[in-house]
């Protein structure tokens, strides 16, 4: 009996405070989810919505009443370099990811474990350089660009997108390579290792995370990357996805909005696969610069 | 020269070890150190410092498309100051970063505490809320156009439907409401950056206090006031500073939402500077604009760099 009572006030506890973090969190989160994922979701239906619905003042916005549509993709594949675009992106991100964090490992190592002098001179020149905003040095990196006869070719992007890409690696992996104990390099030196082998067999090997997550970061970072793709190239063809749908989607006072989506969807497609694969790596990363 | 600041290194005696010995491994450590460091070295120093002299060049010079030019001292911040359209985009970036980096602090403050006391579905709703940081920013802005668009916005739609509203509001024709706009989508995108660190550094708060402070009566917002706030201060410094930068020399957002206008109410130095250096081929003056994104940057790496010296005191 007494139990029975016991019980029931237990669960009563509990029924209240389920319903209480109802109400101060996850009823007040609602609009920041709802906020972050609508315009996603729009951009989504819109490209999957016939012109006649999407043109129709009547009809209601949220969802397609009327049937999917595959015309605006096939439009996108049939009458724009749409594929070319997607391809430019895909082989501009690799490369100067991999270029990337080639030279970040290279430099975050002496910075993490190695004293010479300079060592602090050269940290704040990093993180001064991680700061700069591309915004700053386009209008003279697009003559260097010129000079070195690079504008109007895919490799002006794989040359500058290190640019920002380095000193956020670097910075990142810094941090990474200090979390490794000293000790195990130390050992694998006594045995006759150089720098460079213990670095390569030794560090590398503890410090795959970091890896990844620099390697994640200056993936989506290129792959977003605008100012510069729009600046330095500009055939149709030779353009990257990010740019590729602005500007030869809108002509004049014409605008495909489905099409305009469907680019926009199979755009951010590549990147919110790695999100969703990698996304406590996307977290580390994020936070690592601020917190760490 | 390698070898010249190795040796003068050696004059510094390194307690512990032996002289000698500490000697040979030390140049030979430092030659291995600037081996490793050459590739990033010589990358930065040719495409960022020389871009950034050649920007101060260009900023004191009359450079055209094609043209090299020649000196002409302080001509173009002088030409830049007496023209209204500068001194609009000045004031266009002043209230842009102002006004997002208010609502970031606010909401992403708010967010983080929210996302702090989670306990179900918390990687899916963190996931979630950090989407649009993520998605790249010059097509998600598309999205935002065509929900700001005249005839078909989904928001004029929602307004009418709500009857909060009886007409279609231009949004984006509208100087003041294209700001608002411009505005929100750069809350959009910066919201989660602010959330995910601010929630990093709420996680790092030792537990232990806030029982204490529990058990001496404080209630939630005494709490926050007196142990959340002032330990999270450094993390939020150093995310202010972050996105003070990025916030203001946002280029994307502005460039394809309104391409500055209408009548160049929201221009920004990013994008006064692309209208100017390239597309009317005043290289000077495009330089000069963007070269005020400099004394700020400036201002932040001096702040950030000392937070961070502070911080490695307190460990």
């Amino acid at each position: 009996m007494n139990n029975a009572i016991a019980i029931g006030r237990v669960r009563r506890t509990r029924r209240r405070r389920a319903l209480r973090a109802l109400f101060t969190i996850y009823l007040p989160v609602l609009p920041y989810v709802l906020f972050a994922l609508f315009p996603l979701y729009f951009m989504l239906v819109t490209s999957l919505k016939s012109n006649a619905e999407l043109y129709d003042v009547h009809s209601v916005p949220f969802w397609i009443a009327e049937g999917i549509t595959a015309s605006h993709y096939t439009l996108l594949s049939a009458e724009t370099p749409f594929w070319d675009w997607f391809a430019n992106s895909l082989i501009v991100s690799v490369t100067a990811t991999a270029i990337s964090v080639v030279l970040s490992v290279l430099a975050a190592y002496p910075l993490a474990r190695l004293r010479f002098p300079g060592a602090d001179s050269f940290g704040v020149a990093v993180f001064i350089t991680y700061l700069v905003p591309p915004s700053l040095l386009f209008l003279p990196l697009s003559s260097v660009v010129n000079w070195l006869g690079l504008s109007d070719s895919l490799w002006s992007l794989v040359v500058t997108y290190p640019t920002f890409l380095v000193p956020f690696c670097t910075w990142l992996l810094m941090g990474y390579f200090r979390t490794v104990p000293k000790e195990i390099e130390e050992c694998a030196m006594l045995d006759g290792c150089s720098r460079f082998q213990s670095m390569l067999r030794i560090l590398l090997p503890a410090a795959v995370p970091g890896l990844i997550c620099a390697a994640l970061f200056a993936f989506t970072l290129s792959w977003n990357e605008f100012l510069y793709a729009l600046v330095f190239v500009s055939p149709a063809e030779l353009k990257t996805m990010t740019v590729g749908v602005f500007s030869e989607l809108i002509r004049g006072d014409i605008y495909y909005w489905g099409s305009l989506m469907a680019g926009a969807c199979i755009g951010s497609i590549p990147i919110v696969i790695a999100y969703v694969l990698f996304l406590d790596y996307y977290v580390s990363g994020l936070t690592s610069g601020a917190i760490k | 020269m390698t070898l010249k600041t190795a040796d003068l290194d050696l004059a510094v005696p390194v307690t512990g070890e032996a002289p000698c010995r500490r000697a040979g491994v030390l140049t030979r450590e430092s030659r291995t150190a600037y081996a490793f460091i050459a590739p990033a070295f010589f990358l930065l120093t040719f495409l960022v410092a020389y871009p950034f002299v050649l920007s101060v060049w260009f900023s004191l010079s009359d450079a055209r498309v094609g043209t090299t030019g020649s000196f002409v001292g302080l001509g173009n911040f002088g030409r830049l100051f007496s023209s209204s359209i500068f001194v609009q985009t000045l004031q266009n970036s002043i209230l842009f970063t102002a006004a997002a980096l208010t609502a970031k602090i606010v909401l992403g403050m708010a967010l983080a505490l929210l996302l702090f006391r989670i306990k179900h579905f918390k990687r899916l709703i963190r996931g979630a809320v950090l989407l649009p940081f993520i998605v790249p920013t010059a097509l998600s802005t598309l999205v935002w156009w065509w929900m700001f668009e005249p005839l078909y916005s989904v928001v004029n739609w929602t307004l009418k439907s709500l009857r909060l509203a009886d007409h279609d509001i231009p949004w984006l024709p509208d100087p003041y409401l294209a700001m608002f706009v411009v505005i929100l989508v750069n809350v959009w995108r910066g919201l989660p950056f602010f959330a995910i660190t601010l929630l990093a550094g709420l996680v790092a708060i030792p537990r232990e206090l806030y029982e204490a402070a529990e058990a001496d009566g404080a209630g939630p917002v005494g709490r926050f006031w007196h142990i959340t706030l002032p330990l999270l201060t450094p993390v939020l410094a150093v995310v202010i500073l972050f996105s003070a930068i990025f916030t203001l020399s946002d280029f994307n957002i502005v460039y394809v939402l309104t391409k500055g206008g209408p009548m160049n109410m929201t221009h920004l130095f990013a994008t006064y500077s692309f209208a100017l250096g390239l597309q009317g081929g005043e290289i000077g003056q495009g330089a000069a604009v963007s070269l005020f994104l400099f004394p700020i940057l400036l201002a932040v790496v001096f702040l950030q760099l000392r937070l961070v010296r502070k911080a490695a005191l307190y460990e």
